[in-house]
């Protein structure tokens, strides 16, 4: 027996996307399943980990807590949307390569949507500002230092790109 | 893991939600943040047959209202909308201070502050300061809309007197008195996790800087929130001198905290102590500025 399905539209990354999904079809794996975009990755699924971060109508929120049939209607940034126009790394990715922000990568897409929706509103944090901004995130492998210092280097190209 | 299948309904009004909510009865389940209810199904410790998206219903219930007695909050307004509203926050303080404690900013933007009540978790922040504000819950249902007293809302772990086929409308918190301030403060074992005690704290001083009324709401340390009157142990006594440590001697034998594997009950018993002195002092502190301008 299938289960009934609903048709949930979602603007991800600037792309209309129509898709036809269970209720019980979570954000985190409609994007990855239904819409292809495998850069969300799934930890905990219950909250806690923060790999799952996407930006909904640009506020942080964690899609492994939203189901895709409530968001119907709304847009979504993912990791892939943090890139730069040009299809380069974006500025927080290559803050964090450049800081050695990451090692094993899977927590990485939840700190970049997060820092991303940050640095807009805040361009110029302090490192205490920075530390409280990854606070809902989880990494295994970095010890967070080269996190926080990727959030300020990433504050850095950020406002240089702004004088260009 | 996965959530277990239900049914999806997604109402475009109050009106709609409560007359789905009164057709599924038992089987019937609100979902608004999903904070607290998401978890629980990804863990299949909870099946609900039918969920009630109240999602659509921001032009309705997504409020933070001030008037002159009170913050009224309606059951769409995210934390992170409590915790910014201006307003609400020159009128009560608390409401912020204890919001800011509510998981992470990512939880707070997708939270909602009437969600977390309803809730009831025995752990979180808006239950005690719904207590300490001698709060009302409005609950609305296909009969009507009953309003219940915070003294009689919270029933137990996760239980509170809101009924199958009711749907909670809004919060109520009291505005307290003039020259009153107010400080909550929490140990969780790591930033943003549930508190191993936590409380908020009120304190009210006279015209000659003595405090008249001091009274706490602490979580973590029993099936619902335990709202202590502790004006005895510093009634008449300077803002800047009082005895916060009889304070917290006093709450201290007022709980009767369990254990779990986070902390011993003997543990929590002792936070409750420490944190009263700390609240106590900075509360007091916040009065005092409250009582200068």
């Amino acid at each position: 027996m299938s289960e009934p399905t609903h048709e949930v539209k979602l603007t991800v990354n600037g792309v209309p996307h129509s898709v036809s999904v269970p209720a019980r079809r979570l954000l985190s794996d409609c994007l990855r399943h239904d819409v292809g975009l495998t850069g969300t990755h799934v930890g905990c699924e219950h909250g806690v980990c923060g790999a799952c971060t996407v930006l909904l109508d640009g506020e942080p929120v964690r899609s492994c807590l939203l189901f895709a049939v409530t968001v119907d209607g709304q847009s979504v940034t993912t990791m892939e949307g943090c890139r730069s126009a040009e299809g380069g790394l974006g500025p927080v990715q290559r803050a964090f390569m450049e800081c050695h922000g990451l090692q094993c990568g899977f927590c990485t897409p939840g700190f970049v949507t997060t820092i991303t929706a940050f640095l807009r509103d805040n361009s110029d944090p302090t490192e205490e500002e920075a530390r409280e901004a990854i606070g809902g995130n989880l990494c295994r492998c970095t010890g967070y230092q080269n996190i926080v210092a990727s959030v300020l280097r990433a504050a850095e190209i950020l406002r240089e790109g702004a004088v260009e | 893991m996965k959530p277990p299948a239900f049914v999806y309904h997604r109402p475009g009004s109050v009106a709609e939600a409560v007359e789905t909510l009164a057709e599924l009865g038992a089987d019937g389940k609100v979902l608004a943040g999903g904070q607290s209810l998401v978890p629980v199904l990804n863990m299949r410790l909870a099946a609900p047959a039918a969920l009630v998206d109240i999602n659509r219903l921001g032009a309705e219930l997504a409020f933070v209202e001030t008037t002159a007695d009170r913050v009224r909050v309606g059951a769409l307004a995210r934390h992170a909308q409590t915790e910014r509203d201006e307003a609400a926050f020159a009128a009560l303080p608390l409401l912020r201070q204890a919001t800011r404690h509510v998981a992470h900013q990512t939880i707070r933007n997708r939270g909602t502050t009437v969600g977390s009540i309803v809730h009831a978790d025995p752990a979180a922040e808006l239950p005690a300061v719904l207590m300490l504000c001698d709060g009302t819950m409005e609950l609305a249902s296909a009969g009507g809309t009953r309003s219940v007293l915070v003294a009689d809302f919270f029933l137990g772990p996760l239980e509170s007197s809101l009924s199958y086929g009711e749907l909670a409308l809004a919060a109520t918190f009291s505005l307290p008195p003039p020259r009153t301030g107010s400080a909550w403060v929490e140990v969780s074992r790591r930033a943003g996790d549930y508190a191993l005690c936590g409380l908020g704290l009120t304190v009210s001083l006279d015209e000659d800087g003595r405090i008249s009324r001091a009274r706490a709401a602490y979580i973590s340390v029993g099936p619902t929130p335990v709202l202590v009157d502790l004006t005895d142990a510093v009634a008449g006594q300077a803002h800047d001198a009082a005895d916060w440590s009889a304070a917290g001697a006093l709450a201290a034998g007022k709980v009767d905290p369990d254990e779990d594997i986070h902390a011993t009950a003997d543990y929590r018993r002792h936070l409750v102590g420490v944190l009263t002195s700390r609240a106590g002092r900075a509360a007091s502190a916040h009065a005092a500025k409250a009582a200068d301008r």
